[in-house]
């Protein structure tokens, strides 16, 4: 049992996006005094990109203005903006936490989130980009039946971008409630009322826009603790690591792969979640529309792979450079952590800490730049996850307005003008529903939800999309079922698993502790073959009429796929 | 598309070379990082004392450290070699078929 519980709080710890993790949950959060430095700094990012919401507004007038930005940001600039969809709050504070905790079993989930961008730009960055135009399902519905395939695809997008702003919100409301000391419900409804003002306003253009300068802060901010903090062991990591097995509880132990070696099956399961649930992201994928070609959408993933790799280094060298120098700063630890002289005791290094692991990169920018650099630290958290649900509320709107009422219900006969009144009344309705849900979810144990987006995206969006790309015998009803099949198990298999029937619905085994039903904690193992295999079978034994004109339409699929040709216009600029 | 033009870029001896010669080469790399990424997994699973081997004796730092920071740089640089060569040969490749249509 011991090896699930502690896969459960890696999990929870780890899985992108996540500020929620268990210590922040389990517990009552307690509310810190206001920041001021903190809450100027936060006044100041808010001011500057509302600034930058109403240039785009002006700039905001068709279609792809609104999805796409016109199609008009350059490789590099999208390069900064996945990577600021990707480098979280919670991969920041997460995993240097994790790190703080475990030492090199961080540096193992930093690789499992970065090796899925390597695959997405040699199978489907370029593909994407000549097939699509604004939204993924564009992409995997090119030459199928619209009204199935992009209703099967506006639906996972949805349940993908549903579970994730819950985390999200949620996540958001406790860290802002720790970092600036305001109530949880008014921290929710800031972050949802400015991601609404930006997406209905600024469209892509300012979410854009808003993802590059959080990037860019979040890197200089990141660079500049870990350089603060090697400067203490005079650039020697060799010195950093020797003090730091020295000061662990786990001694030794922190510099070598810990709690994943018990369990095989689970690690290439998450693996598996991690590096193509990546490929599936509606939001990460609708980037590629933003570019006005091929080519530099190749370049944004090149970028985007080298900033993000550089973070996780980055997060590595703040967890280690922490274990070190938090034990000094006795008045990060909780009373009871501390002996009788006022020193850290060891045992308690981990445990003790105030706000949990979570906040270890919070206390390491007071140690290393005092208040002013804390509240630096503390106003770009709050940004990015501003950032990021503008970026999963966009997707979100566009999955409705784009995909299912302009194709499905309108049948391709609404015009522009509609179609994006129709995607601002959906943004108000997602910042809405993100609202109600992040307020109500409040206490709720929303570990599992980042976990489960990852393993929809992984079993409904990506086989769908890969398959449609490379297999010419793929079929409307291979499309449709397999893609259904990948979402309903991922879910199910969920469910079944210990993060929702032990520890969200109260099931406990024999001796008292949450259980599950299987014993996977991600589902992408068995969802994305099941997923793959129903496409397969399901086209192979399809000879409907519909599946002759799908097969026949691969051709020239294949050839705007691999030349471009007939793309141009794709962007309508 | 028309079915003509469909026809006529199938059976250009450049689209066959492009489609080709990019296959391979996508798929190589896909295998490539695959092979790296699983192969540290399975590493981790079965022999995890090798990965926490000291880089030399008397040393803290164990060979797991040079090892992970490798697989991030080799993410990076497979990334950077499919670019320069689709920015480079492929785009070439497409730039040529484009021309021969409008000949």
């Amino acid at each position: 049992m011991k090896r699930f519980a502690t896969w459960g709080v890696l999990f929870a710890l780890l899985t992108p996006f996540m500020i929620v993790a268990a210590p922040a949950l389990s517990g009552a959060v307690e509310q810190q005094s206001m920041n001021m430095t903190a809450i100027y700094m936060f006044i100041a990012f808010v001011a500057g990109t509302l600034g930058i919401t109403y240039w785009a507004a002006k700039r905001t007038r068709s279609a792809s203005d609104f999805y796409t930005a016109g199609g008009g940001i350059t490789g590099f600039q999208n390069g900064l903006a996945i990577a600021g969809d990707y480098m979280s709050a919670a991969s920041f504070l997460g995993i240097s936490g994790l790190v703080f905790a475990s030492g090199y079993d961080g540096l193992i989930y930093s690789i499992g989130f970065l090796v899925g961008w390597p695959i997405i730009m040699f199978l489907i960055a370029e593909q994407i980009r000549n097939l699509g135009k604004f939204t993924f399902a564009d992409v995997s519905s090119y030459r199928f039946g619209q009204t199935q395939v992009r209703t099967m695809a506006a639906v996972s997008s949805l349940v993908v971008v549903a579970f994730y702003l819950i985390a999200q919100m949620v996540g958001a409301g406790k860290l802002i409630q720790l970092l600036f000391g305001l109530d949880y419900w008014i921290a929710v409804v800031i972050v949802g009322v400015l991601m609404m003002v930006y997406v209905i306003f600024g469209g892509m253009t300012a979410t854009t826009w808003v993802q590059i300068i959080k990037a860019v802060l979040l890197l200089c901010g990141a660079t500049f603790m870990a350089v603060a903090a090697l400067n203490h062991f005079n650039f020697s990591p060799e010195e950093m690591f020797r003090q730091a097995v020295e000061i662990s509880p786990k001694g030794d132990a922190i510099m070598a792969p810990g709690s994943l070696v018990t369990d095989p099956i689970n690690a290439i399961s998450l693996g598996l979640a991690l590096m193509f649930g990546t490929a599936g992201l509606p939001h990460i994928l609708m980037r590629f529309f933003t570019v006005p070609d091929a080519k530099e959408a190749r370049k944004s993933v090149f970028y985007a792979t080298g900033f993000i790799g550089y973070f996780y280094i980055l997060t590595f060298i703040i967890g280690f450079a922490a274990i070190v120098l938090l034990a000094q700063h006795p008045e990060f630890f909780k009373p009871e952590a501390l002996a009788a002289d006022g020193t850290v005791i060891k045992a308690q290094l981990v445990s003790g800490i105030n706000g949990g692991t979570n906040m270890v990169a919070i206390h390491l920018a007071e140690a290393v730049g005092g208040n002013l650099f804390l509240g630096f630290i503390s106003a770009v958290a709050f940004a990015t996850i501003l950032a990021v649900v503008s970026g999963l509320t966009l997707a979100g709107a566009s999955a409705i307005s784009h995909d299912l009422y302009a194709s499905v219900i309108a049948r391709g006969r609404s015009n522009e003008t509609t179609e994006i009144r129709v995607s601002k009344f959906a943004t108000f309705g997602l910042g809405l529903v993100a609202i109600g849900l992040g307020i109500a979810f409040e206490s709720q144990n929303v570990a599992f939800m980042v976990g489960l987006a990852f393993a929809i995206a992984a079993s409904a969006n990506f086989p769908v999309l890969v398959a449609s790309i490379f297999w010419s015998k793929m079929t409307t009803r291979g499309a449709l079922i397999g893609g259904f099949a990948g979402l309903i198990s991922a879910v199910v298999l969920t469910i079944m698993s210990k993060a929702v029937w032990g520890d969200v619905l109260g099931n406990v085994g024999a001796d008292g502790k949450p259980v599950g039903l299987i014993f996977l904690n991600n589902p992408a193992i068995i969802s994305i073959p099941i997923s793959f295999v129903c496409i397969w079978l399901f086209s192979i034994l399809d000879s409907s009429d519909r599946a002759k004109i799908d097969r026949a339409a691969f051709d020239a699929q294949r050839i705007r796929c691999e030349t471009g040709i007939g793309a141009e216009g794709a962007s309508g600029h | 598309m028309k079915q003509t033009t469909v026809d006529a870029i199938k059976d250009h001896p450049r689209y066959q070379e492009l489609v080709c010669s990019r296959k391979c080469f996508a798929w190589n790399l896909t295998v490539i990082m695959l092979a790296i990424y699983y192969g540290f997994i399975l590493v981790i699973a079965f022999a995890p004392k090798l990965l926490g081997t000291p880089i030399s004796p008397g040393a803290v730092t164990t060979v797991g450290i040079p090892v992970g920071i490798i697989i991030i740089l080799s993410a990076f640089i497979l990334t950077g070699i499919y670019v320069s060569k689709a920015n480079g040969k492929f785009d070439e490749l497409t730039k040529a078929i484009r021309e021969d249509l409008q000949a």
